[in-house]
């Protein structure tokens, strides 16, 4: 039992290698995951560790430390490619919840209706996970096994997510399904990362679904199908959003039906390419 | 570790100055702030980041305490609401401009609101609506329907005048003034509320007292066997004293309905919902904050229990109570006339089946309170609406006398309904009997959720003809409303519906029934409108599709059949004057034509998924029970000094009562309002004003009031020979007459006090005049209805499924508005309700038990309302007034509907209208 707040990657460390810890960041999840008891426990709080409240501008991209919330992401000064990420910042729970939840507990949450994961991915992130006993980088694609389910062992921890440079100045979008305004989870999200030649074709297509199977997927079939394609192709090929959407399989639940998630699934992709286009 | 903070000093700086808290580790600051630093400013409404009333600064960014660990915010700055309002400018201005415009009704989320607007004008110090609704969005508010909380933000923000707030002494600016009746004054209770210094349920008890637990049902149905309660007090640490029916000295058994009382306090043997209370565990606040109910001794076992009305109706179902068979419990019926003829005569008819579900009050304050037992006497300080009701099912249960009871109610946080109903003031009252010191408790968001009643959902099949010039021929509605395991408020709602499903129209012949029937859900009880919202529904749907039967405008076809004075209802009642539904509906024809050219207009240009619809629906209701006696009783005082006091036993959960029956007093009275002191309620100095239900609080008790005022004010008018017209100068030791020119004094020293202490008094009781209602329901159920008329624009996005009010008109006769401005804010708060009951609210047991998955409007789901008050005066209502808190949700979710049809030719049948189901609807449109 204790309240470890260290300082450095070094000491948080050893508080997880001498076990029973848990990882506490904005606690958006902790919290409501407890219930209403409060049981002596010993939490490993990292938001004072030094440098991993940044984000920052790498040689070969951008680095977002573990303990940067969504308000830092809608704050940061970043390309147009991150806005995927900035817009499903902005809808995540409220003002309240952005200034306290950090993207990488998003994701190390592992929930199918996390609005990070899907920009992460179509961003190409890696998460940076160490231990005492090493590092390693695992992409968010791998990082992610199950609903609420993740590659890390108890003595290790999440420190930055990194997202290699984006070629050919591409530019991110988001768009959140959900019966109301604010505080709402999920129906279904995309993100989309979409890049044009000259001629308005598509040169780079990275669409992400979320909350439509247990981990949010990029239908790589669509993206492919995409490639080459002006808005005029697409406007004339309105079965093109919905035929390469077989691999999710939505579930139904209090939000919605598996059979409207699937059939909402290609509207939504098809907003978010054009939303990322225009 | 050398980084671990220690738990006992967690330096930290609250509003400016120095503290140091001592909290285990993952202690939230909530409680911290609560419970160390005595800041009961913070409230606590989910204990989950949903609600956001606890919201705090911290080093000036607004975050949820409940989200964070004491821990945390060790060597930072943490702003609460009573420290922002001593010192920050925004704060300050703020809390004028929350007055101004009435913005903060219970009051419950008001601090949550304050501070995170504080947040946003010190960082956007000229906001525009968009950043408003951004900056609250994390913040529920039950109550107002949030445009008044929008547009005092947008004031405070620039002192700019937004639409009303005129500085008339009109809707929108509410100020101080005589407050005459008719004047929209600011709420008389308000300023506590906007400093954070009112005292809700959980906010009274002081640190240090017993915690109380309820040991709760995890199965629809149970049986269960409680194991060694002796050796679990005496092996557990800080426990002092468990309660189960065994406890109760009186009868293990409460009702609201005396002839249908049937819900124990704890179960025995079996339990009847899914969070039905068994037991209870009394201990030290350090031993219940890590109590896990899972360590209570009890053994379960699951039985097979009913969940649908279908299901409960089956042969071979079981049977919730012995006497109630096919778990019917009751039956309402009306009929006039010959229904089955005029149905076969009508030219047209239309028919239709619609499903509701259960929809949960939500109000952000859950059920709190503290009791204490001394000297034979039980006092009980929890949040309720009827504590003269309150103290009557304690005496059967504790088998104590009236006068061994005072029920002193605290500040509520919302009530809407459920708040009738007794909750914790049995565990109270119990506990602190048993332990012999005081006792509290405060129901976590699950347990509020859980076992406190709901919505009936219903089952209902009407079938309305009309003949080819547009009138309305027979009208036959049969619904079934699941009334869950106890009978609560169900009663009434049986009898309530098939009074109201013919809407407020003409209709000679009529049959409409309605039966309740138990199922294994947590009771069903009083929801704002006792179920003629869900009525409504049915019936006003069924009106369109009759219109475009008949090819007529939906306006025009509703204002023909509309009811009139001279005219029967389906009870057999005529009333001679004050029927005001066609005033309404003809209030609403300018919105109605703008919004059909504008909606046109956009449908014709857009070539995209977005359609846009306008509907109407109408609703009307009696105030007051039914046929049955509910008197209301004000006593009012004058002391020696000229203090003028008035014992308000009306219970103010929001809607107003506290600032409107004063307003009505001191009219009557003759002085102005400001002049009052109130006192109560409690049940030991305030004479019974009934319970705040039914609308009746300002008709009834407003009535009541005024008798009052008049009384005293001919008891000193006769003093001194004085005519009617004479005017009241009331001040320290004497009062003034001022009669055509001449002058009287009353020197009040000479009076002698009453053992209260007043020199005069006045007394008086008001029971609206009704008569029964015959085997066909026919008869005078109420004295007055009160009517109403909703328009709605929605735009539909016909690809996924999401529907988006884009604006209501909303026209009230209610008859004389006391307090505009609190007329205005009853109006938006009803429509929140009626567009979260229409599009998003479903309470399934163990699926959205909290307001994670329970999803309530917010901010941003809010449009602008015009409110339009029609004013048909009631010969009954004090100065023409008529009740108003349930109708202004009843046309909401069917004018929605109806908005939904127009928009997309999508009918929704099953509520609510999730993206889900409104895009099955539009697809089976099209295939
Ligand atoms: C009212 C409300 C609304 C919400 N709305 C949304 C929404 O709209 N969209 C959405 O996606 N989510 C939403 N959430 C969920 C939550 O806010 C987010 O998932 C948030 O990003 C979690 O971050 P956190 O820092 O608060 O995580 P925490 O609660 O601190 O931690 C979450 C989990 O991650 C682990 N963890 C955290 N950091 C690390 C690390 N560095 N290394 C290893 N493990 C770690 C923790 O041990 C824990 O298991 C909402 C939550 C609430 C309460
Ligand atoms: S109590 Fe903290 S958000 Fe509801
Ligand atoms: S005033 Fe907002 S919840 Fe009551």
């Amino acid at each position: 039992m204790g309240y470890y707040t260290p300082d450095t990657v070094p000491d948080a460390l050893e508080v997880l290698r001498q076990g029973d810890a848990t990882i506490i960041a904005g606690c958006t999840d902790y919290f409501p995951n407890q219930g209403d008891i409060c049981a002596p426990t010993k939490l490993l709080d990292i938001s004072r560790v030094a440098g991993l409240r940044a984000v920052s501008q790498t040689t070969d991209g951008w680095t977002i430390g573990a303990a940067t919330t969504w308000s830092d992401v809608i704050n940061a000064d970043l390309p147009r490619a991150f806005d995927g990420l900035k817009m499903a910042a902005r809808e995540v729970g409220s003002v309240q919840i952005q200034n306290a939840g950090t993207l990488v507990g998003n994701l190390c949450n592992a929930s199918p209706a996390a609005d990070g994961v899907p920009p992460l991915l179509t961003l190409g992130a890696e998460l940076e996970v160490i231990s005492l006993r090493g590092s390693r980088r695992v992409p968010l694609v791998d990082f992610i096994t199950g609903v609420r389910q993740i590659d890390m062992a108890r003595d290790e921890m999440v420190v930055a997510i990194h997202i290699p440079a984006p070629e050919n100045a591409p530019r991110g979008y988001f768009l959140k399904l959900g019966a109301r305004k604010y505080l709402v989870i999920s129906i279904a999200m995309v993100s989309t990362l979409v890049a044009l030649d000259a001629g308005g074709r598509i040169t780079c297509a990275r669409v992400a679904v979320g909350a439509c199977s247990a981990v949010a997927r990029r239908p790589g079939a669509l993206e492919v199908a995409l490639i080459g394609q002006t808005v005029d192709q697409l406007m004339g090929d309105p079965g093109i959003w919905t035929r390469h959407l077989a691999p999710l399989a939505p579930i139904s639940d209090v939000r919605g039906s598996a059979d409207y998630r699937q059939e909402i699934a290609g509207e939504l992709c098809k907003r978010a390419v054009m939303g990322a286009i225009q | 570790m050398t980084n671990a903070i220690p738990s006992d000093q967690i330096g930290f700086t609250l509003n400016h100055t120095s503290v140091s808290a001592n909290s285990p580790p993952g202690e939230r600051l909530s409680e911290t702030l609560r419970e160390q630093m005595g800041q009961r400013d913070v409230k606590i409404g989910c204990n989950a980041g949903d609600c956001g009333a606890c919201t705090v600064l911290v080093d000036g960014d607004p975050v949820c305490a409940c989200l964070t660990p004491t821990h945390r915010v060790a060597g930072r700055q943490v702003e609460t609401l009573t420290g922002l309002v001593g010192y920050d400018d925004s704060a300050k201005a703020l809390s004028e401009s929350f007055l101004d415009q009435g913005a903060a009704q219970c009051g419950i989320c008001t601090p949550g609101m304050i501070v995170s607007a504080v947040a946003l004008l010190r960082a956007t110090p000229d906001p525009d609506e968009e950043q408003v609704k951004d900056a609250i969005g994390g913040v529920l508010c039950r109550c107002t329907g949030y445009r008044k909380i929008i547009d005092a933000v947008l004031q405070a923000g620039t002192s700019k005048v937004t639409a009303g707030a005129d500085g008339s002494g009109k809707v929108g600016s509410g100020k101080t003034g005589s407050g005459k009746v008719g004047s929209g004054i600011r709420h008389l209770d308000g300023p506590a509320k906007v400093r954070g210094t009112l005292a809700f349920g959980d906010d009274v008890a002081p640190p240090g007292t017993l915690v109380l637990k309820v040991i709760r049902s995890p199965f629809a149905r149970a049986a269960f066997a409680l194991g060694d309660l002796d050796l679990f007090v005496a092996t557990t640490d800080g426990i002092k004293a468990t309660l189960t029916a065994a406890d109760v000295p009186g009868d293990n058994c409460f009702g609201a309905i005396p002839a249908f009382v049937d819900q124990p306090v704890f179960a025995e043997h079996e339990t009847r919902f899914r969070g039905e209370a068994v037991a209870a565990v009394i201990g030290t606040p350090e031993a219940m904050r890590a109590f896990d109910p899972e360590s209570f001794p009890v053994d379960w076992h699951q039985l097979a229990s009913v969940a649908e009305v279908d299901a409960a109706m089956a042969n071979d179902a079981p049977q919730l109570h012995t006497g109630r068979d096919g778990n019917e419990m009751c039956k309402g019926f009306v009929l006039c006339g010959n229904v089955d003829q005029a149905l076969e005569q009508a030219d047209i008819f239309v028919e239709g089946h619609f499903t509701t579900g259960f929809v949960e009050h939500g109000y952000i304050e859950p059920e709190a309170g503290y009791a204490t037992f001394e000297n034979g006497k039980v006092t009980v300080h929890a949040c309720t609406q009827a504590p003269v009701m309150d103290r009557d099912a304690l005496e059967a249960i504790l088998g104590l006398h009236a006068d061994q009871i005072r029920i002193v109610p605290t500040a509520v946080g919302g009530g809407f309904g459920s708040k009738l109903d007794i909750s914790v003031q049995p565990f109270l009252a119990l506990g602190a009997m048993k332990t012999g010191h005081p006792v509290r408790i405060t129901y976590t968001r699950r347990e509020t959720m859980q076992s406190t009643t709901k919505r009936h959902p219903a089952e209902m099949t009407v079938k309305i003809g009309a003949m080819k010039d547009g009138r309305l021929s027979g009208l036959r509605f049969d619904g079934v409303f699941n009334t869950g395991a106890y009978a609560s408020w169900g009663p009434t709602v049986a009898t309530r519906v098939p009074i109201h499903a013919s809407g407020p129209y003409r209709i000679a012949d009529y049959r409409a029934q309605a039966r309740a029937i138990h199922t294994h859900n947590p009771p069903s009880g009083a929801f704002r409108g006792f179920g003629v919202p869900q009525a409504a529904i049915a019936q006003e749907a069924l009106f369109d599709q009759l219109a475009a039967k008949l090819a007529m405008d939906p306006l025009e076809f509703r204002i023909l059949n509309a009811l009139d004075n001279h005219q029967p209802t389906v009870c057999g009642q005529v009333f001679e004057q004050g029927v005001g539904i066609r005033a309404c509906l003809k209030a609403l024809r300018p919105a109605w034509a703008e919004h059909n050219a504008k909606i046109a207009e956009f449908n014709a240009q857009t070539t995209g998924p977005l359609r846009r619809g306008v509907g109407i629906a109408a609703g009307w209701y009696g105030c007051g029970n039914t046929s049955l006696a509910n008197p209301s009783t004000i006593l009012a005082g004058l002391r020696v000094d000229g203090t003028i006091v008035l014992h308000q036993g009306a219970m103010d959960v929001g809607q107003g009562a506290n600032t409107v029956i004063a307003q009505i007093f001191a009219q009557a009275f003759g002085v102005p309002v400001a002049q009052l002191t109130l006192l109560g309620p409690d049940t030991d100095i305030t004479p019974d004003a009934g319970k705040t239900s039914a609308s009746r609080q300002t008709f009834v008790t407003g009535n009541a009031a005024r008798l009052t005022g008049e009384a005293l004010r001919a008891r000193i008018l006769s003093m001194c020979n004085a005519s009617p017209e004479a005017t009241l100068e009331v001040g320290p030791g004497v009062v003034k007459v001022l009669d055509d020119g001449h002058s009287h004094q009353i020197d009040l020293n000479k009076l002698e006090p009453n053992a209260m202490g007043y020199v005069l008094h006045a007394e008086e009781t008001y029971d609206p005049p009704t008569k029964p209602l015959d085997h066909n329901g026919q008869g005078v159920p109420y004295a007055q209805f009160g009517y109403a008329a909703h328009l709605c624009v929605v735009e539909v996005d016909t690809a996924l499924g999401t529907v988006k009010p884009l604006h209501f008109s909303a026209a009230h006769d209610v008859g004389q508005a006391i307090n505009p401005l609190l007329v205005e804010g009853q109006v938006q708060g009803g429509i929140a309700q009626g567009l979260g009951m229409a599009l998003m609210e479903e309470y399934l047991p163990g699926r959205t038990e909290n307001l994670h998955d329970y999803l309530m409007p917010t901010a941003g789901d809010m449009p602008r309302v015009e409110t339009i008050i029609v004013e048909v005066p009631d010969a009954h209502g004090p100065y023409g007034a008529k009740g108003l808190g349930e109708h202004v949700l009843i046309p909401t979710a069917p004018a929605i509907l109806n908005a939904i049809h127009n928009a997309c030719g999508a009918r929704i049948t099953r509520l609510p209208a999730t993206p889900a189901r409104v895009h099955a609807a539009i697809k089976g449109l099209t295939i």
